[in-house]
């Protein structure tokens, strides 16, 4: 058998699913797309490993303080990469507090050391963190590497992405997650039902679409009872993204079952006796899943971007519990952007995911069709 | 003689004069009409569900302004008493149930009478009830910025079609190539970063290059005169950055949707036949293609509304726009609920407006959707 042959024969018995990957692959920018995002989800599982510092772990010492410099050479010797400690002086013409490398004794970086303690996944108790800056050449202690700066307390930044990416990857995706299902159970029943309850389900979506987002987000994160628990705060921020988002879904939805359902493998199946619910799921759903993962994944950058918005407004996630948006809350004015440019960091991270997520899922509608 | 008689005859069984509402008969069996007639309709128990929800959201957060109130001067130190409070509540008819609430909000809305205290005052049928933090009528505080809230949204929405259309065209003719995945980066930035964060940024690179950081939509002079021919000029200079900021938020969706639809339309039969008959490329994107791929857009018109009004709150509270999104969001922190729910409501009936607006050229442009009932 030629080997052009033998594609035409893989072609014709590949499934749907294994098409669509093939498809995929063409789209060059939904493919580095799909590596960013595993690699952006992974590092938020492994924030604690890869955050050398906790969460509200501080140094006011630090307070705003730019991105570390790492030094290569000590004295003009080389001893590997290795940062000094700050000392605070003041400008005495300005009046300015200033942080001034201390070049008396460097700090070496050291990988794979032991810091504060964490737990895996959730339950394996671990202190291993990436990098970390061990002891002074002369055994002093207290240099920090803060590779994005530090906020205004003198948190470090890069541990709070870190940590906050948690938050502003898992929340989006598992709203996106809950609208999908509720769009899907509202958006087929209206479409396969028709008729009155079509009629009203339709203005219900149309009235969700028509009200401004802000009023919603506000009165539903002003309904959150104060003083909540982290875990509680983030269940009811999933589901006031969801309430918002699934009428996109349904729409979607009840447009392919209204051109689906009078097809004759419905009608035979209808004609079989097979209840209504297994039509819906058994074999109207699975006909346009590709569909609704393309919407799935085409929700999740909105979310996310809302998310910051949220936070901006002050609603939503609070201090000391940390996101994307609350870490961009401290680059909220000119000045903050002025003074403290290191503060716009997160905004790469934002911005990279939401481009990620878009290319995804326009590289996943392409590959939608597979048969075209 | 009676060759003239016969052909009048004839004549008038070819134009049969019909009798007034036999007209009006036939005009409203013609699909088109029944279309209309049938979508707007459609927009009374629409408006009646917006105001439902509309007054569901601005009651959602605990408390009233009463409560807000006592609370603020409580923090100044004032001591407010429990008698004033239910006295204040009772005034504004706070103390009642929620029904009953929302039966007197909408009822008033919707006709004042002639001999009540509010048509006396102000001589209008639509009390839309008293803002508490402004100390005004309500529509007093709407109207004030009503105007320049839709001039901005329009420019800004022009903007977004003159800029996405371009791009979802040229990409979807080159699809996967540098400029399709270049085109398409430009297009999802505007997206991809936060609305406060790309206009905080520009608002700092306009000052850092001009000096200047035009914050606000008017300068001095304007508020004083207001907007001329000779300082309109100046007036879109401080657009660009709210036209950047709210605008590119949305091109990403436009572009998507029509390079998507233009793409199926490039691979259907009919442009190979127009190919295959020598009819030239551009021709058949612009004259065939196109024009099948924009009707969805023209369809998600009431959507892009309703999100550039959500977009501008935020960089309008930034930049310091004298749009109503600041407003609202001053007056939903404060419970000035009436004034909430008087700015969601209009916004939201302009938004309904816009879609009712899209179906109906909609289904001018696409006799198939007269029939399926609604294109979206």
């Amino acid at each position: 058998m030629s080997k052009k042959q033998k594609s035409k024969e893989d072609y014709y018995l590949a499934s749907q699913w294994t098409l669509m990957a093939r498809k995929l692959k063409r789209h060059k920018l939904a493919k580095i797309s799909l590596v960013v995002l595993a690699i952006l989800y992974l590092s938020a599982l492994f924030a604690d490993f890869l955050a050398p510092y906790a969460l509200e772990e501080f140094d006011a010492l630090y307070r705003n303080s730019p991105t570390t410099s790492i030094h290569w050479m000590h004295e003009g010797k080389f001893v590997g990469p290795h940062v000094y400690k700050m000392t605070k002086t003041i400008d005495r013409e300005t009046y300015e507090v200033k942080l001034v490398e201390d070049t008396s004794e460097y700090y070496k970086i050291n990988f794979f050391v032991h810091g504060s303690e964490y737990k895996i996944l959730g339950f394996i108790p671990c202190d291993l963190h990436l990098y970390g800056v061990g002891e002074g050449s002369n055994g002093g202690t207290g240099a920090k590497l803060y590779l994005f700066g530090a906020d205004n307390l003198g948190r470090d930044i890069f541990s709070r992405v870190m940590l906050g990416g948690r938050v502003s990857l898992t929340i989006p995706f598992a709203s996106a997650i809950i609208s999908f299902f509720l769009g899907i159970t509202i958006g087929s029943v209206s479409g396969y039902f028709g008729g009155v309850l079509d009629m009203i389900i339709q203005r219900i979506i149309e009235v969700i679409g028509a009200v401004p987002q802000i009023p919603l987000w506000m009165a539903l994160s002003a309904a959150i009872p104060p003083g909540v628990s982290t875990i509680k705060m983030y269940l009811y921020m999933t589901i006031i993204l969801s309430f918002i988002n699934w009428t996109g879904m349904a729409r979607v939805v009840r447009g392919k079952f209204l051109s689906l359902k009078n097809e004759d493998y419905v009608m035979a199946a209808r004609l079989s006796g097979v209840s209504t619910w297994k039509i819906i799921w058994k074999h109207l759903v699975p006909g346009f899943m590709s569909y609704l993962i393309v919407s799935l994944t085409l929700g999740i950058p909105g979310s996310i971007v809302g998310e910051t918005s949220m936070s901006y407004l002050g609603l939503g996630i609070k201090s000391p519990a940390t996101s994307w948006g609350v870490l961009l809350q401290e680059a909220s004015s000119v000045t903050d952007v002025a003074s403290n440019p290191h503060k716009l960091i997160p905004i790469i991270f934002v911005t990279i995911t939401v481009l990620a997520f878009n290319f995804l899922g326009d590289g996943l509608r392409d590959a939608a069709d597979p048969y075209k | 003689m009676e060759e003239n008689v016969k052909k009048e005859e004839l004549m008038q069984d070819h134009n049969p004069k019909k009798p007034f509402w036999e007209a009006v008969k036939d005009f409203f069996k013609k699909d088109l009409v029944q279309y209309i007639v049938k979508r707007v309709l459609m927009f009374i128990p629409t408006l009646f569900l917006i105001s439902i929800l509309v007054f569901f959201v601005i009651q959602l957060p605990p408390g009233d302004y009463v409560s807000a109130h006592i609370a603020a001067l409580a923090t100044e130190g004032e001591y407010v008493d429990a008698d004033y409070a239910a006295e204040l509540r009772a005034e504004y008819g706070l103390d009642q149930p929620v029904v009953t609430q929302y039966i007197k909000w909408i009822k008033d809305i919707i006709w004042t009478p002639t001999d009540s205290q509010f048509y006396r005052l102000y001589g209008s049928h639509h009390n839309w009830k008293y803002s508490f933090a402004y100390g005004k009528n309500v529509w007093d505080v709407v109207e004030e910025r009503l105007g320049l809230t839709i001039a901005v949204t329009a420019i800004i929405m022009i903007f977004q079609y003159a800029v996405s259309l371009p791009i979802a065209i040229y990409s979807s003719t080159h699809q996967y190539s540098v400029g399709d995945y270049a085109a398409s980066v430009i297009g999802f930035l505007g997206t991809a970063i936060p609305n406060f964060i790309l206009a905080i940024v520009l608002m700092f690179l306009a000052y850092k290059w001009t000096g200047n950081a035009n914050v606000g939509l008017f300068t001095q002079e304007m508020m004083q005169n207001g907007i001329h021919l000779y300082n309109f000029g100046d007036f879109m200079k401080r657009m660009i950055i709210p036209i950047i900021v709210i605008g590119t938020s949305g091109t990403c969706g436009i572009i998507r949707s029509v390079r998507a639809q233009m793409l199926d339309e490039i691979g259907q039969q009919y442009t190979l036949t127009a190919r295959a008959k020598g009819v030239s490329e551009g021709k058949i994107i612009m004259k065939y293609c196109f024009r099948a791929a924009i009707n969805p857009t023209v369809s998600g018109l009431g959507g892009i509304l309703s999100s550039l009004f959500s977009g501008s709150t935020v960089t309008a509270m930034v930049l310091n726009m004298q749009i109503q999104g600041p407003v609202l969001f001053k007056a939903l922190q404060s419970q000035d609920m009436y004034l909430a729910g008087a700015i969601v409501m209009v916004q939201a009936v302009l938004v309904v407006i816009g879609i009712l607006f899209s179906d109906i050229v909609l289904a001018f442009l696409d006799p198939r959707i007269r029939y399926s009932g609604g294109g979206r």
